[in-house]
Parts: C-alpha cells; sequence; structure tokens
C-alpha cells in the first residue's frame, strides 16, 4: 500500500480511538460539576458520594485521552509534514492557544480535583472540578477551530508556490471564527454532553435495574435525563445549522452527504438509503425536494450536485460519506424521542416503574460514541479529496521523506498498544461499575466517615 | 522585521520554545528520572510511593513537552514537520513509550496480583529510562544535523541511522541527568527506610552521571567539529560552559550536605545550562544541514509570518502568567512528604 494512504488510515485510527475519550471527559465534567455544586448547595452527602464516584471513572477516561491526545499532537509533523508546513502559521496560533489556555489549566487543575479532596476545603475542590471542565471545553474549542479552517479557510493568504507554499494569517479573528467554526464547535460540545450524560443513565439504569445504590442513582439518573434530553433537542439545531453552512461552504460534501449527483436539480431527502456511485442512484426512503426544502425552504428550488464538479475534485466515497451522516442523523432522532418519554413520565412520576424503558437507557449509552464518530467521518470524508478545502490535495500533504514500511511499522505498534488499551479500560471502568459508588454493607452517611 | 526591545520576532519565540524545552527537560526529568530508579526499590510500598511522589504532579509537568511541541509547530512549522518527518521511528517509538508509561502509573496499583504489579513496574521502568533515552538521542541528531537537500527534503536513513555512538553517548547521559534529578526529588518526598536507601542510590547515580557526562563534553570537543567556533567569536559566552561547570560540580556537594532542596534547584539549572549552551551553540540555526549548510533550517526560514509569531507572542504574554500560577497553586498544595491515602494510585 502506498503511504498516503497508510498515513490516512493510520491519522483516521489514531484520531477516532482518541475522540472516544474526550467527549466523555467533557460531558462528565460537566455533570461532575452539577453533582458537586448540589452537594455545596444543600450538603447532601449522596451527592458527594456520587461526585467521588464519577470522578474515579473520569480519571480513568481523561488520562487515556491525555496520552492518545500527545499522539495526535505529533502526528502532523511525523505524517503530514507538507500539510504542517503549508498550515502551520495558521494552526499555530490556535494550537499555541489550546495549550497555554486549555490544556495547562485542565492538568494543573486535575491533580487537585483527583488527589486534594483530603488537602483543600470543598469549595476548592469545586473550583478544580470547574477548571478542568472548562479546560476540556477549551481544548475542544481550539482544535475544532482549526479543523473548522480547513474545512472553511477564512483571514489568509497565499504565499510562496509550490512545494513552498503556505497559508498566512491575515486577519485572526476571521480565521478564528471562519464559517463553519461556531456552528461545529456548539455540535461537538452538545456531542460531548451527551456522550457523557448517556454513560451516567447507563451506569445508573443498570443499578436500577439490579436494585443496588436505588436512591443515588435516581437523583444521578435524572441530573443525566435533563442534561440529556435539553441537548438532545437542541443538537438538531445546530446540526441543521452546520447542515446549512455545509451547504454554502461545501456544497460538493453536501451532495455527497445525500447521494445527490445531478448538476443542478431539486434535491431529496434520505431517511435511509444505498448509493450505487456507478449508475449514480440512490435506493432508499425518501422525502421528495427534502433537502432543497431545508436548504431554501422551498421544495423545488435545484440544489448543487455532485456533477457540478470535476471528478477529481469531489468525495470519492460518497456511499460512506451518505452511510455515516444517515446513521448520526438516525441516533439523533432517536435519542430525541427517547429523553423525550423519559421526560414525560419523570413528570408523570412513573419513571423508574418501566423496565424495558432503563433496559433501553442501559445500552444507550453506546449511541452518541457512534454517532460522534460517524459525525466526524461523514465531516472528513466529505471533505476529500482537500486536505486543505480547494487549496492542498490529501495526496500532496502527506510526509513525502517517510516511506510505507516505517507507516506500517508504526501502524502495527499503534494497534497492539491501543488494543491492549482500549481492554484496560474497559477492564477498569466495568470493575469499578461492578463494585459501585460505596460498599453496600454500610449506607452512604457512615461510608464516608471511612474515607 | 518586526522587534520588541530590539530583539526580532523569531528570536523571541527561539526563547520561548527553549525556556519551555528547559521547563520540560527540568520537570518530566525528576519524574522520568524517578522512574528510572524503580526496580531499585525492592518492596511494593516503597514503588507505590516513589509512584505517588509524582502522582498528582506528572499530568501537569508533561504540558511542558505539549505546549513545547505547540510552540514549535506554531513558531517554526518548518523545523516541526522537518524534524518529526526526519525522525520517524524515534519518534513513534518516544509517543508509544509515553502511552505505555502513563497506563503504567495509571493501572499499575489497580489490582494487588503479584504478576500484574510486576509487570507494570517493568513497564514503568523501561519506559521512563527508555524516553529519557531517546530525548538525548534526538539532542544528539540535531547537533550532528540532519543530511537535508532542497526544500529541507531529509535524505537520510529511514529505520536506524539516528543510533550513532554519539547519539547513544548523550542518550546515557541524558538518563544519568534525569535520574539524579529524580533521586534528589524523592529525596524531598520520602521518608524512613526508602529515604535511605535513596542516599545511597543517589551516590551511586552521581557517579554515572559524572562519568557519562564527562566521556560525552570530551567526545563533542574531539569530534563535533566547530562546537566551540561559537564561542571564539563571542568569548562573553563562555560564561554559559562555566555556569553549567559550576552548577554540576555544586550537586554532590549540597547533596552530601543533605540540602536536598537546593541541590534539586541546582541540578534543575544544570539542565537549563546544558540546552542554553546548546540553543547558543546552533543560533539562529534550529537544524544542520550535512549537505550543505545553505539547506539548514533556521529560526528565519522556518518562522510563521510576522503577524502570527506577534499573535502568538501576545497569547505567550496573557499565558504564561496564568500558567505560573497554576504551577505554584498546585505544587504548595502538594508541598512535603508523601501520604498515601484512599485516593492515592
Ligand atoms: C485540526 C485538525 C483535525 C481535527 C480536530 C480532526 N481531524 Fe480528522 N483529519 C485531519 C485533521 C483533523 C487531517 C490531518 O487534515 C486529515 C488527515 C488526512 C486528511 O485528509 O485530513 C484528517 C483525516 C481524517 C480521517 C480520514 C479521512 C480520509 O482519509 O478519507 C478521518 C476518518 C478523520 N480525520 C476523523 C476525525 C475524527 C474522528 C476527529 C475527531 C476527533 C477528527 N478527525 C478531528
Ligand atoms: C488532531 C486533533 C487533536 C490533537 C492534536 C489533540 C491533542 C491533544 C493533546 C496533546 C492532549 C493532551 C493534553 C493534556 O495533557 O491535557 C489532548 C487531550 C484532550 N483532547 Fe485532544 N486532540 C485532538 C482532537 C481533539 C478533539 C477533536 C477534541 C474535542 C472535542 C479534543 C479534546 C480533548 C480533551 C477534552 C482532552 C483532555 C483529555 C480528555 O478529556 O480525554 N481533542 N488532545
Ligand atoms: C439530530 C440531527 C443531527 C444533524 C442534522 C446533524 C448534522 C451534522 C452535520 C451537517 C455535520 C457536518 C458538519 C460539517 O461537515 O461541517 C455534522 C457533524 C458532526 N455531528 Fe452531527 N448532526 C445531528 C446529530 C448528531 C448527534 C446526535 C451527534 C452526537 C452525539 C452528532 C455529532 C457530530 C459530530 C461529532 C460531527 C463532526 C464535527 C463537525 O463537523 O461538526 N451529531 N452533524
Amino acid at each position: 500500500m502506498d503511504t498516503e494512504i497508510l498515513a490516512r488510515i493510520q491519522f483516521a485510527f489514531t484520531i477516532a480511538f482518541h475522540y472516544i475519550y474526550p467527549p466523555l471527559s467533557i460531558g462528565l465534567g460537566l455533570i461532575m460539576v452539577f453533582m458537586e455544586g448540589m452537594y455545596l448547595k444543600t450538603g447532601n452527602k449522596q451527592y458527594e458520594v456520587l461526585t467521588r464516584f464519577w470522578l474515579k471513572i473520569f480519571a480513568i477516561t481523561f488520562g487515556i485521552g491525555v496520552a492518545t491526545g500527545i499522539i495526535m499532537e505529533f502526528e502532523f509533523g511525523t505524517n503530514w509534514s507538507v500539510y504542517s508546513r503549508y498550515v502551520g502559521d495558521i494552526f499555530g496560533s490556535a494550537l499555541a492557544a489550546e495549550g497555554l489556555f486549555a490544556f495547562g489549566l485542565e492538568s494543573a487543575f486535575l491533580g487537585i480535583l483527583l488527589f486534594g479532596w483530603n488537602r483543600v476545603s470543598p469549595k476548592v475542590h469545586f473550583i478544580s472540578t470547574i477548571g478542568v471542565f472548562l479546560g476540556s471545553m477549551f481544548s475542544a474549542v481550539w482544535i475544532v477551530v482549526a479543523n473548522s479552517w480547513q474545512q472553511t479557510p477564512a483571514g489568509y493568504h497565499i504565499v510562496g508556490e509550490g512545494l513552498n507554499a503556505r497559508a498566512e494569517v491575515t486577519d485572526f479573528w476571521a480565521m478564528v471564527f471562519n464559517p463553519s467554526s461556531v456552528d461545529r464547535i456548539i455540535h461537538v460540545w452538545q456531542g460531548a454532553f451527551l456522550a457523557g450524560a448517556f454513560l451516567v443513565l447507563s451506569v445508573h439504569a443498570y443499578y436500577l435495574l439490579n436494585g443496588r445504590y436505588v436512591e443515588i442513582s435516581k437523583k444521578a439518573f435524572k441530573i443525566a435525563l435533563g442534561l440529556a434530553t435539553v441537548i438532545s433537542l437542541t443538537q438538531l439545531v445546530s446540526g441543521h445549522s452546520s447542515a446549512d453552512g455545509v451547504a454554502k461552504n461545501q456544497p460538493a460534501k453536501l451532495a455527497a452527504m445525500e447521494g445527490h449527483y445531478e448538476e443542478s436539480a431539486p434535491a431529496d431527502l434520505y431517511l435511509f438509503g444505498w448509493v450505487n456511485d456507478e449508475a449514480q442512484e440512490v435506493t432508499g426512503i425518501k422525502v421528495p425536494g427534502g433537502l432543497s426544502f431545508l436548504v431554501h425552504q422551498d421544495f423545488e428550488e435545484p440544489v448543487t450536485g455532485l456533477n457540478a464538479f470535476p471528478k477529481e475534485d469531489r468525495p470519492g466515497q460518497v456511499n460512506a460519506v451518505f452511510q455515516f451522516y444517515h446513521i448520526m442523523i438516525s441516533i439523533g432522532m432517536f435519542l430525541i424521542g427517547l429523553t423525550l418519554y423519559a421526560s414525560y413520565l419523570w413528570w408523570r412520576g412513573t419513571l423508574f416503574n418501566k423496565k424495558w424503558l432503563l433496559r433501553i437507557f442501559a445500552f444507550s449509552v453506546l449511541l452518541p460514541q457512534i454517532a460522534n464518530q460517524v459525525g466526524w467521518f461523514a465531516a472528513e470524508m466529505g471533505r476529500q479529496p482537500w486536505i486543505v478545502y480547494g487549496h492542498l490535495r490529501t495526496s500532496e500533504g502527506f510526509s513525502q521523506e517517510v516511506s510505507s514500511n516505517q507507516i506500517l511499522f508504526s501502524l502495527i505498534l499503534f494497534l497492539v498498544v491501543y488494543t491492549i488499551l482500549f481492554l484496560l479500560f474497559l477492564y477498569s471502568v466495568n470493575k469499578k461499575i461492578k463494585h459501585g459508588p460505596y460498599d453496600e454493607a454500610k449506607n452512604p452517611d457512615e461510608f464516608l466517615k471511612y474515607v | 522585521m518586526e522587534t520588541f526591545l530590539g530583539i526580532d520576532y523569531p528570536t523571541l519565540w527561539y526563547l520561548v520554545v527553549g525556556l519551555l524545552f528547559s521547563g520540560y527537560a527540568i520537570l518530566e526529568g525528576f519524574d522520568y528520572g524517578a522512574g528510572s530508579w524503580h526496580l531499585f526499590f525492592r518492596k511494593d510500598l516503597s514503588r507505590r510511593i516513589a509512584i505517588n511522589a509524582i502522582g498528582p504532579l506528572w499530568d501537569a509537568n508533561q504540558v511542558w513537552l505539549i505546549i513545547g511541541a505547540g510552540a514549535l509547530f506554531a513558531g517554526f512549522p518548518v523545523m516541526y514537520a522537518t524534524m518529526l518527518s526526519a525522525m520517524y521511528v524515534p519518534f513513534m517509538l518516544f509517543l508509544m513509550l509515553l502511552v505505555l508509561r502513563s497506563s503504567a502509573i495509571k493501572f499499575r496499583s489497580a489490582e494487588d496480583m503479584l504478576w500484574w504489579r510486576k509487570t507494570w513496574d517493568i513497564i514503568y521502568f523501561v519506559s521512563n529510562t527508555l524516553i529519557s533515552f531517546l530525548l538525548g538521542v534526538v539532542l544528539a541528531n540535531i547537533l550532528q544535523g540532519f543530511e537535508l537537500g532542497e526544500n529541507y527534503s531529509y535524505k537520510g536513513g529511514m529505520f536506524f541511522s539516528f543510533l550513532n555512538p554519539y547519539a547513544i553517548m548523550v542518550g546515557l547521559t541524558t538518563v544519568s541527568l534525569f535520574m539524579t534529578q529524580g533521586a534528589i526529588f524523592l529525596l524531598l518526598k520520602t521518608e524512613g527506610r526508602l529515604h535511605a536507601r535513596l542516599t545511597f542510590l543517589l551516590k551511586k547515580g552521581m557517579i554515572f552521571f559524572i562519568v557519562s557526562f564527562a566521556a560525552t563534553s570530551l567526545y563533542t570537543l574531539v569530534f563535533l567539529p566547530g562546537v566551540t567556533d561559537k564561542f571564539k567569536e563571542n568569548p562573553v559566552f563562555f560564561i554559559i560552559p562555566v555556569l553549567a561547570f559550576l552548577a554540576v560540580a555544586n550537586v554532590p556537594r549540597l547533596v552530601s550536605k543533605k540540602k536536598y532542596a537546593y541541590a534539586l534547584i541546582f541540578s534543575s539549572l544544570t539542565m537549563a545550562f546544558l540546552l542554553m549552551l546548546v540553543a547558543f551553540q546552533l543560533y539562529p540555526v534550529l537544524l544542520p544541514s550535512t549537505i550543505d549548510p545553505e539547506y539548514s533550517v533556521t529560526i528565519y526560514n522556518a518562522a510563521s509570518s510576522q503577524k502570527s509569531l506577534g499573535i502568538m507572542l501576545t497569547i505567550v504574554a496573557i499565558g504564561s502568567p496564568l500558567l505560573a500560577g497554576y504551577f505554584l497553586f498546585l505544587y504548595k498544595t502538594f508541598h512535603g512528604k508523601v501520604k498515601l491515602d484512599d485516593t492515592s494510585y
């Protein structure tokens, strides 16, 4: 296999693996802020038990997030050296800001968060929790800004030619607030909140099903359900707004997302489907003119299709982009239905009576994770063949001096190490969940005397 | 070219990057160094204490690497891209070892089984030691220069050319330097039997350090042509090697007087002076080309635009007091000897 393909596989694999953990940390961070805040406000020890319990799981996701993130930071240089020289001027300030403002905040307060219970006052501890949470929110901002710039470049000019060409910042704020960054940051944050909320929902649903830790589980479940309901609804708003942006700025990507080929014609909206790229046909269930309606509020208005672009300027994997995109949306819709129904029962006061619903929640932890992954795959594969949209091709961006054998070597290393890491992650999270928030022989108040 | 206090932006950024890497060497120096002593402690409890000595700190210390690499990418993208792609194999190994090391810290004490702890202890020891070694190896390779052609294209070997005798020597010296730093740090954090054992180990460590340091210095002077040129041009700067030497000599003296806090300061200064030596020697080159000096990567041809550097210098001016504040608070909170409790690893 050639260097480019291997480099792409390696990048996709390592970033997708990294992206399992940060959303969990961001989401759990927010929930811990709620829990610890409730504890400080009400003085109810049950909230302290909950905070301490989730902190243990947070420690694991955060730790693996950091370890795998460092690899990402170096991989731009090792595997995408031409691209790095090209975008260095732009990414530079975003990454510098990320390091100083976000990672500095996060990591310094992390020590106090994890090891400081017995050393600082509850207030200072709460401030550390907020510090770590805000830090993780910021890290998402800068890295998504950098990625959004390569999707929809702004605030720059190109200097130099050929191998020496590169983009330079002309307007910092235009670069930061490029056309897609705001929508995408919000969408990514929300995806992270959902990932965290559904982990909490799932674990406490599991306890409730088994009749363990009933009282505190109900409290935690309600906190997470409130968050999940609000966010899954607003996720539709930010997602729609993203799609509007894609229609404007990356029409080829939008066309691939819906499998729309005709140069200029009203476009349909598919619920499900399968794209035959050869025949340029989609078979599936559709709303005729639906995409036209979403983009232009008119079922008849034409939308630019893939054939409007030369073959070498449009995404190669149309069906994959289509499927990933539709999986994300189906999951989004399902989560809206699920949380609305559960909230309705909560209002009626019968939330915890329905075993089957709790069972769905126990498994639902996987859904936001999958949606987060396929969302990125759709966004990134839809951007192809460009590494910097409209300027630099992926086939020009990789490190020319690295051989395919070297990448094969590192890819195998990654596969081995990450498999071990993933197993350790599952094992230790599972163990912490099985063990539970406190020793069941004692009641929580008594338990706290021993910690 | 824009300047601030008469210094041009690329040079200022060079100082920023240098400062960040010095911070990394000093702080992670004691973390990695402590890890390189791990198998020399015999009891499980001692090993646990040693890990918890760095427990709340190592993650924050590691941020200096992240910010340092980010700053290199930000300010000198050409250097970042050229060095990492040319040194592909050592950096991949380095990254993988970082992952293993943090897993070892996190998972070692999670189970009681003997085989579990033993395995992680070995992984922890090996990864810390090899990480230190690789850092030295990379530094040596930079000093020796890369086979760079036009457009910063790397023409050198792919897999093992980075491991030459000089690189191995610098690698070992780095390990010994970090081990000294690590032992002194642990002495500040421990008491009783472990403390006594460490005083004994530190003596051996310092012998290892002084021997490898002397050998590497000699080798550098004899075999690396031109390392002294800069100093001949600017004799004032001879002060740097002199200071480095004084700092090195001061460490054993302070250790024998049991003034560990001061010893830690002086072994940190040693690292800072040694890095300054390298930085001064190279400036304004970042990565010498062994094919033709014309093709070298310098702070001028590698730098981001003036505009971008200006923005980043502003970011640093705002961010560094914040960072300093977090670190002071963190180190103040965890000041003193290690006490194991329910939050420990
Ligand atoms: C700031 C930059 C940045 C950020 C935040 C992300 N990516 Fe990305 N991604 C790239 C920068 C990038 C890249 C370096 O530009 C790649 C390498 C090859 C390419 O075309 O773009 C890329 C490729 C790439 C590919 C391969 C596409 C292909 O080769 O067809 C996948 C699947 C992902 N990414 C997935 C993700 C995921 C799951 C992310 C969420 C965390 C993510 N990316 C964030
Ligand atoms: C290629 C892109 C990426 C790079 C280079 C990268 C880099 C890093 C680095 C170096 C760390 C360790 C920082 C530390 O020690 O605190 C890290 C952790 C983290 N990253 Fe990434 N990252 C990338 C993608 C993302 C994305 C897309 C998100 C956002 C949603 C994200 C969110 C985080 C968070 C929240 C952490 C803290 C650890 C955790 O919560 O698991 N990263 N990343
Ligand atoms: C409910 C309906 C949803 C719609 C209409 C929607 C829409 C979109 C669109 C159009 C993009 C591509 C943006 C771009 O390429 O610039 C996107 C990306 C993404 N989506 Fe969604 N989405 C929805 C639900 C979800 C859910 C439930 C999650 C996760 C829990 C999620 C996570 C993501 C992620 C992580 C990305 C990649 C980052 C980005 O490009 O913003 N989405 N979404």
